[in-house]
């Protein structure tokens, strides 16, 4: 049986699963980080997002293997600072609803902020576009969006 | 609360406490991390299941129902802690187990709030008005010289105060009162506040537990595989390869299927799919969508069963312009972000259940009936859910999971792909309107026909021999607050099955695009305008008209304005869940390509708990109601469901989301619901702006342009 040796949320660890094995289950049920979470298996929602090298990934189609000596973020990490403007936003603007899909709301947009953080109304709508609610609380992701980015320039 | 804390640092006395129940409580230690520090065993008093107070001033409100999105594990704590007078930052919010001591559970219906609106309550005030009690005894004053405020009872006469720790011993020994005086709503300090949600930063940090997340020591996975068709079942089976695969531990057959028990999801999984089984496909091995269509279609000159009957549909008026039409829905389903899910652990004739349920009473029983056991030796603990819809009301999943727990001797997490979700629902039933209706010359509505034609769910779930009559296919139709002088609604039963259940409104998410749309037809047969016409058949004192003239007045609509080429205002309204609500939507078509602009949404639900989730619920309404009506649609082919996944049953994405504005009406009414009310209108306010925009009337959903 394979040994993967992962770095998530700055700290390393030894796994031992199937080559194939989706990150996703590997972050779920061998290192009981559950903010990440299931739901298409696909690729198709975005509810399983996290960072791999600061880029956003969806974890349940990326394999154990392929996660090898990067850098893993799930939400566990980025909520190491819950002053995140994010966090803070998402809180003051009551974003969330059933809250199943916030996880991966939030990295995903985290991941897009890092990387600019003056995105395009034209940006945002693609990215965001990408994770799906049920509940709809889309409207006040934009709301939250168009305040965090307001408040950075 | 450090005063209270270091005041009970005492000797331990057993306290009875008078719960409604007769339990003694006082053994109860509620876990966190106050207590801890204190070391302490505090002493209870609870005069009602919905709350305990500690004598260390901690104050612990029960929440019995279950949260799925909808805000009420905030806003049920709200109606006890404004009663209680407590420091609303301060108490501990604890999810009930399953327990008929705390009445009906079950979280549907748009019910939670508007049905424990005052048990609530009255269990807040019932504490209040003994700690004022035991407060005026301790002083040797009357209760009317005593006021409870912030958690502390106050002497009006010297100022001097009592925490509430320090009165919970006396309290508890009092008899509970029966009579006790609730607040005068303009006196309410916390209801009507924009109160922040209480499990908002253990969901954004991720921390929080729904039932996938549910990890019990010594658990193992379990995934099933269900027979491809409704009312197959399995034949035989080969499991020697699953049980080959690594981590694979068991592989039991169950009334529903064939489980494999593995050390994680994925291997799970992967040794689910390494049965081999042949099935029994069953009687309905070759239906499909058209099969069950064509027989709504076969009823569609039928008259059906009379379901309400105002003047006469067929007398003669002079000159009256006649119109009729049939509007069409299909099957649909709920499809929440987190699929189907039960940690079930079954040892020594008890089993305990941990499960995303809106219906925890039902999984306790359906556990106990599967199991062969007494349901008092079934725990159900009730888990946050990502989203419901009403899916979760049906506990199927608690009771595989249950079974496969009873097989295999372990305890297990059954954990369902989303492919699983989409094909092994419990859908939203199709249906068909027919509808006929007239006006005058003078533009008057005259006569307005509705037929249902619908597999009924009350008769496939529970009656097989149910009437058209006694079931629940023309919700949202029947009783309609507009004034036509004559108006007959009829219904159809079309028996089915496959397997229907409720779906956030239900009915009342299928009729009123019915009837709004037709009302729309009838307003331009009648030259009138929309929003004019409607006004016409409403008394000018009713709350529907109010929504629908405050709506009119946020949208800016203007009676008789012709908007831009392409650009079109559509406006509906409907009541239900002893709520009113109005919704204009404005949208923009070019090329047959659809933009949805804007959305108003004007709200009555009474007296409003916290508007921040009545406007939240609003708009998750109104993106839930879009979805289906632009996306929506389950297959149903080689007797089972053609979709699998959000590729081919897609939703609403956060582009395609319109800006909304919602607004409440402030009253003191009784209050409402607000889950499902925000649904009804939505899909005709969307097809009424598409034919504005374009003349093109949209009958059938979901919406196809071209």
């Amino acid at each position: 049986m394979p040994k993967y040796k992962l770095n998530v949320n700055n700290k390393n660890y030894n796994v031992t699963v199937e080559a194939g094995t989706p990150l996703l289950w590997v972050l779920r049920d061998n290192l009981n980080l559950t903010g990440t979470k299931y739901s298409c298996g696909e690729g198709l929602c975005g509810s399983c997002t996290i960072h791999i090298d600061g880029k956003a990934e969806r974890s349940c189609i990326v394999s154990v293997e392929e996660a090898v000596d990067k850098k893993i973020t799930t939400i566990e990490g980025l909520a190491e600072n819950p002053d995140h403007p994010i966090f803070k936003t998402w809180i003051e603007l009551e974003v969330s609803q059933c809250g199943y899909c916030q996880p991966g709301q939030i990295m995903t947009l985290a991941a897009m902020l890092d990387s600019d953080s003056r995105p395009s109304r034209k940006e945002i709508d693609n990215t965001m576009s990408t994770v799906l609610c049920r509940c709809g609380t889309y409207h006040r992701i934009r709301k939250a969006i168009d305040k965090i980015v307001e408040e950075k320039q | 609360m450090s005063n209270s804390v270091k005041q009970t640092r005492r000797e331990f006395i057993k306290v009875v406490g008078i719960s409604g129940s007769g339990l003694i409580l006082a053994s109860f230690i509620p876990f966190n991390n106050v207590l801890a520090n204190v070391g302490d065993d505090p002493k209870i008093f609870s005069p009602s299941v919905f709350l305990k107070i500690d004598s260390n001033g901690i104050v612990t409100i029960i929440f019995h129902r279950s949260e799925m999105g909808q805000g009420v594990k905030t806003a049920l704590p709200m109606l006890v802690a404004e009663e209680l007078e407590v420091d609303w930052e301060k108490i501990i919010i604890e999810q009930s187990d399953a327990d008929k001591k705390y009445g009906n559970q079950s979280t549907g219906g748009s019910t939670s709030v508007r049905r424990n609106w005052e048990p609530l309550r009255v269990a807040g005030a019932t504490a209040r008005e003994m700690l004022i009690l035991a407060a005026a005894k301790k002083w040797n004053t009357g209760t009317s010289n005593c006021y409870a405020e912030n958690g502390f009872i106050i002497n009006k006469s010297n100022g001097k105060k009592y925490s509430y720790g320090e009165l919970v011993e006396d309290a508890a020994k009092l008899p509970v009162p029966t009579d006790v005086k609730l607040k005068d709503p303009k006196d309410f300090k916390l209801i009507g506040k924009r109160v922040h949600r209480v499990d908002t930063p253990d969901k954004i940090f991720g921390k929080a537990i729904f039932g996938i997340d549910v990890v019990v020591p010594g658990m193992f996975y379990a995934a099933l595989s269900r027979c491809p068709t409704f009312g197959g079942k399995v034949k035989s089976f080969d499991a020697a390869k699953a049980k080959s695969m690594p981590g694979v531990v068991d592989v039991v057959e169950i009334s529903n299927g064939v489980a494999v028990i593995a050390d994680s999801t994925w291997r799970a999984f992967k040794g689910r799919d390494s049965l081999i089984i042949e099935w029994d496909l069953g009687p309905y091995a070759n239906v499909t969508t058209e099969d069950i269509r064509n027989e709504m279609l076969k009823h569609v000159k039928d008259e059906g069963a009379e379901l309400e009957n105002r003047g006469n549909i067929n007398t003669n008026i002079k000159d009256e312009i006649k119109l009729d039409a049939v509007y069409e829905v299909p099957f649909i389903t709920h499809a929440p972000m987190e699929p189907m899910n039960c940690v079930a652990k079954y040892q020594n004739g008890k089993a305990e259940i941990w499960a995303p349920t809106q219906n925890a009473q039902d999984a306790q029983n359906e556990t106990a009936r599967v199991l062969g056991i007494s349901k008092n030796d079934v725990t159900v603990h009730i888990t946050l859910m990502g989203g419901g819809f009403g899916r979760r009301l049906v506990n199927d999943y608690v009771v595989e999971a249950a079974e496969i727990s009873k097989a295999c001797g372990k305890t297990i997490k059954l954990t369902w792909t989303r492919e699983e979700d989409m094909k092994f629902g419990f859908f939203r039933p199709p249906s068909m309107s027919v509808l006929k209706g007239s006006v005058t010359k003078d533009g008057k509505p005259a006569k307005f026909y509705h037929h249902v034609i619908a597999p009924s769910i009350s008769q496939m779930r529970f009656n097989k021999n149910l009437k058209a009559e006694e079931s629940d296919i023309a919700d949202g139709t029947i009783d309609l607050q507009y004034q036509i002088p004559n108006l007959k609604i009829t219904g159809t039963l079309i028996p089915t099955h496959v397997p229907i259940s409720w779906w956030r409104a239900v009915y009342n998410s299928q009729n009123p695009f019915a009837v709004e749309s037709f009302i729309d037809e009838m307003a331009y047969a009648a030259n009138k305008d929309p929003f004019i016409f409607r006004k016409e058949m409403l008394p000018s004192d009713s709350r529907l008209a109010n929504v629908m003239n405050v709506a009119v007045e946020k949208a800016g609509w203007q009676v008789g304005k012709k908007l831009p080429a392409g650009k079109g205002m559509g406006i509906a309204i409907f009541s239900g869940y002893e709520s009113y609500c109005a919704q204009i939507a404005e949208v923009t078509v070019n090329n047959n390509k659809l933009k949805i602009d804007r959305y108003v949404a004007v709200i009555d639900c009474g007296i409003v708990v916290n508007p921040d989730t009545v406007e939240a619920q609003l708009e998750g309404a109104i993106v839930f109601a879009l979805s289906a009506a632009l996306k929506s649609e389950i297959t149903i082919q080689k007797g089972g469901v053609k979709e699998s996944n959000f590729d081919d049953y897609p939703m609403l994405a956060y582009d395609e989301t319109p800006v909304i504005e919602t607004y409440y009406i402030k009253n003191t009414y009784k209050v409402g619901g607000v889950g499902e009310v925000g649904i009804g209108a939505c899909a005709p306010a969307l097809t009424n702006a598409i034919f504005a925009a374009t003349g093109k009337r949209i009958r059938r959903l979901p919406v196809k342009l071209i």
